[in-house]
């Protein structure tokens, strides 16, 4: 059966599983491309890591597909009178925090708010409170919730996706599991096309506490060549134009030190060949995602960058367009079709090929 | 539950079709001389034993806090402002239904990555996004002027519920509820209000149709008993969720007839139910802020629910405070009589 992307997105989206907590979107994740990978093991960290063995002769070259599989949580610090004080896991932004529902994780999820000053109560509505300010109120009398709660259980937002209008859809954690998603339609491509490389597609754990999944990931897969999937910036009000790129316009290809200028090239050629819609992203220092570390894991890794542009990142309303995500997947699936046993030479260093014709 | 419909119903200021209708069917079986005024509200009379003579008006509002939409941006983005008291704070990220297709949209939040200030964001600078490619397309699914409701559905947490609109829809349960019961000692006359948030403009109306000699409004009140905030120790409360009704003794809007406070609290420790005081220090207003003004002036008295986090997407409010609310009414009108209000 096809895959219905909106709803695999969605359901990737609901998943509760913040950065060190990746358990659910990792068991959710293998069941997902359990018919689209032949091999599945979970490292150390909790890395799925699942194997598509290619049709080369061996060795065989190997592509890593990279997209964190966590998201951004909080964490139980300290119950007050009933009331839950939270902790960070990731970038959470404390402005967006007043009056959203969540899920705190005890023995059972108990659905909860960020307590609130009545507007007319409030002396102070020119700032928005900080975390420390804010309390999570579970609606329960103080003893239920020390016998249900304790310190470290993880909190995450309560926000089931919805469907906006055209193929837009919004919700929690799309940073990054519209990423996941983007790999599933790639496996899924590739189910029908033949490729010579091995495809190792990993869902990363710690994304969002400073990609220490991916580290741990490409120490042990090896990779030759590899591609992180993440989300970016797409434009909206009151963002800079020039770091933000336009919803439903594609998805972008980093360009910078992060990534392999012949393999970016080449990328980019095999956009424009397929006339897949894309966008140029510069990024011209760290990329702050898992590629930036997956190029320096072992002894070099050329790599790139695919980003599905979204709107108000790292809140419980993230936007994407499903085309983009689409795409992300079918330009990949294109690239990796596209690269024979040998690819490595076609992106070779070119003063390579002259010292050794010189040899 | 009828209190999770008609919290799950939406009705912003000025259309309250949809909670009016659940009333409606709520009470028509048990009332006489129903009818829809001039202005929305709905007023009818629950027939009394005819053993005291007095008019005694009830009033609960259907109406909720919300938004509206007043232009669109090039790139579809929706501006709007609000209807009712609305902090922005509350705004961010937050989820709504706009216009009377309920079109679901969010509002923006330019990402953390992009900009750390702390100030708050007024709402003439926010927008709804609904999916709209722009500025057409926008105008093709909405209009200005088209309310917009928070998108929340009802959710029992145990002692407690988390939901929106329970000021006043709480109250407005309640009222159904006593309306549904055995009959009082006189005739009571309900209103069901519109357009509570926006200025008390219902009531009024409503009153002055009624010409009551007592009213009772049935309420939805603010209550801060979070742990204290450091920066702010002599902070009030305002109630404490769990206390049971909070009787207002006085707000910004009106002082209570204290024969009737006295009343209240009379019966409550009488029948052992529990009720707490709204501290008159908080500010707000209610609908007996423009009944007891009507006419030639009309002693008023308000019962509120205590509700946490009130005029917000996910508001908290508790069931037995909520329960002991109709219980209180029931046995203040049981044993309501003419003496009562004597000087």
């Amino acid at each position: 059966m096809p895959l219905d992307l909106k709803e695999h997105i969605k359901h990737l989206s609901e998943l509760a599983a913040p950065a060190g907590h990746e358990g659910a979107a990792c068991d959710a994740i293998r069941a997902a491309w359990a018919g689209l990978a032949d091999h599945f093991e979970v490292d150390g960290l909790g890395n799925l890591i699942a194997t598509k063995t290619g049709s080369g002769p061996e060795p065989r070259r190997k592509v890593m597909l990279c997209a964190h599989m966590d998201e951004i949580g909080l964490i139980v610090a300290e119950i007050r009178a009933g009331f839950i004080r939270a902790g960070m896991l990731g970038g959470i932004d404390a402005r967006v925090l007043l009056s959203q529902p969540v899920l705190v994780h005890g023995q059972r999820p108990l659905p909860g708010v960020f307590g609130a000053a009545p507007p007319h109560m409030a002396r102070n509505r020119t700032e928005y409170p900080t975390l420390d300010e804010l309390w999570i109120d579970v609606g329960l009398p103080h003893e239920d919730v020390t016998a249900l709660v304790r310190v470290g259980d993880v909190i995450t937002f309560d926000a089931p996706a919805i469907e906006l209008k055209g193929d837009r859809l919004a919700g929690k954690s799309f940073d990054n599991r519209v990423s996941v998603a983007a790999i599933t339609v790639c496996l899924e491509e590739l189910a029908t096309r033949q490729h010579a490389w091995d495809v190792v597609a990993v869902a990363s754990v710690q994304e969002e506490v400073g990609s220490h999944g991916a580290i741990a990931a490409a120490y042990r897969v090896q990779p030759d060549i590899a591609i992180a999937i993440d989300g970016t910036f797409a434009a909206q009000a009151g963002a800079n134009d020039d770091e933000t790129f336009k919803l439903g316009d594609g998805p972008t290809l980093g360009r910078g030190p992060n990534f392999h200028p012949l393999l970016f090239k080449h990328a980019r050629e095999v956009a424009k060949a397929e006339e897949f819609k894309h966008q140029i992203e510069v990024l011209p220092g760290n990329s702050g995602t898992d590629a930036w570390l997956i190029q320096v894991s072992r002894e070099g890794v050329p790599s790139l960058l695919f980003s599905i542009p979204m709107r108000n990142m790292h809140t419980p309303v993230e936007v994407v367009d499903v085309r983009d995500v689409r795409r992300t997947g079918r330009w990949m699936a294109a690239l990796i079709a596209g690269m024979g046993p040998s690819f490595l030479d076609e992106i070779a260093w070119p003063e390579t090929a002259r010292e050794e014709g010189e040899a | 539950m009828i209190l999770r419909e008609l919290s799950n119903a939406i009705g912003v200021s000025s259309d309250e079709g949809p909670v009016r209708q659940i009333i409606l069917d709520a009470i028509r079986d048990h009332v006489d001389d129903i009818r829809i005024d001039a202005l929305g509200n709905v007023l009818a009379v629950r027939r009394g034993t005819g053993q005291v003579d007095l008019r005694v008006m009830a009033a609960a509002h259907m109406d909720e806090v919300g938004m509206m939409v007043i232009g669109f941006d090039s790139d579809g983005g929706i501006r709007f402002r609000e209807v009712g008291g609305l902090d922005a704070r509350i705004l961010p990220g937050a989820r709504v239904l706009v216009g009377p297709d309920r079109i679901p949209g969010v509002i923006q939040w330019v990402p953390i990555h992009q900009n750390t200030d702390n100030k708050t964001v007024p709402i003439e600078r926010l927008r709804i996004d609904i999916g709209a490619a722009n500025r057409e397309a926008a105008q093709g699914a909405v209009e200005p002027g088209d309310l917009i409701a928070f998108d929340t559905q009802f959710a029992e947490l145990g002692p407690t519920v988390r939901g929106k609109a329970f000021d006043d829809r709480a109250g407005c349960a309640s009222l159904i509820a006593l309306v549904q019961g055995d009959p009082f000692p006189f005739d009571l006359h309900v209103a069901f209000t519109v357009q509570e948030e926006v200025g008390l403009r219902g009531a009024g109306v409503a009153a002055n149709a009624i010409r009551p000699d007592v009213a009772f409004v049935l309420e939805t009140t603010a209550c801060h008993d979070l742990p204290e905030d450091p920066d702010e120790p002599d902070q009030t409360t305002i109630t404490q969720l769990g206390g049971g009704p909070a009787i207002t003794v006085a707000d910004r809007s009106m002082i209570s007839d204290p024969r009737l406070v006295r009343h209240l609290v009379r019966v409550g420790e009488a029948e052992g139910i529990p009720h707490q005081f709204r501290s008159p220090q908080h500010a707000g207003g209610t609908d007996a802020g423009a009944i007891h003004r009507t006419r030639a002036g009309v002693p008023s008295v308000v019962v509120a629910n205590p509700c946490r986090y009130i005029h917000g997407p996910y508001s908290i409010l508790s069931l037995s405070d909520f329960e002991n609310q109709s219980r209180l009414l029931r046995a203040a009108w049981m044993a309501l009589t003419p003496s009562v209000m004597e000087r």
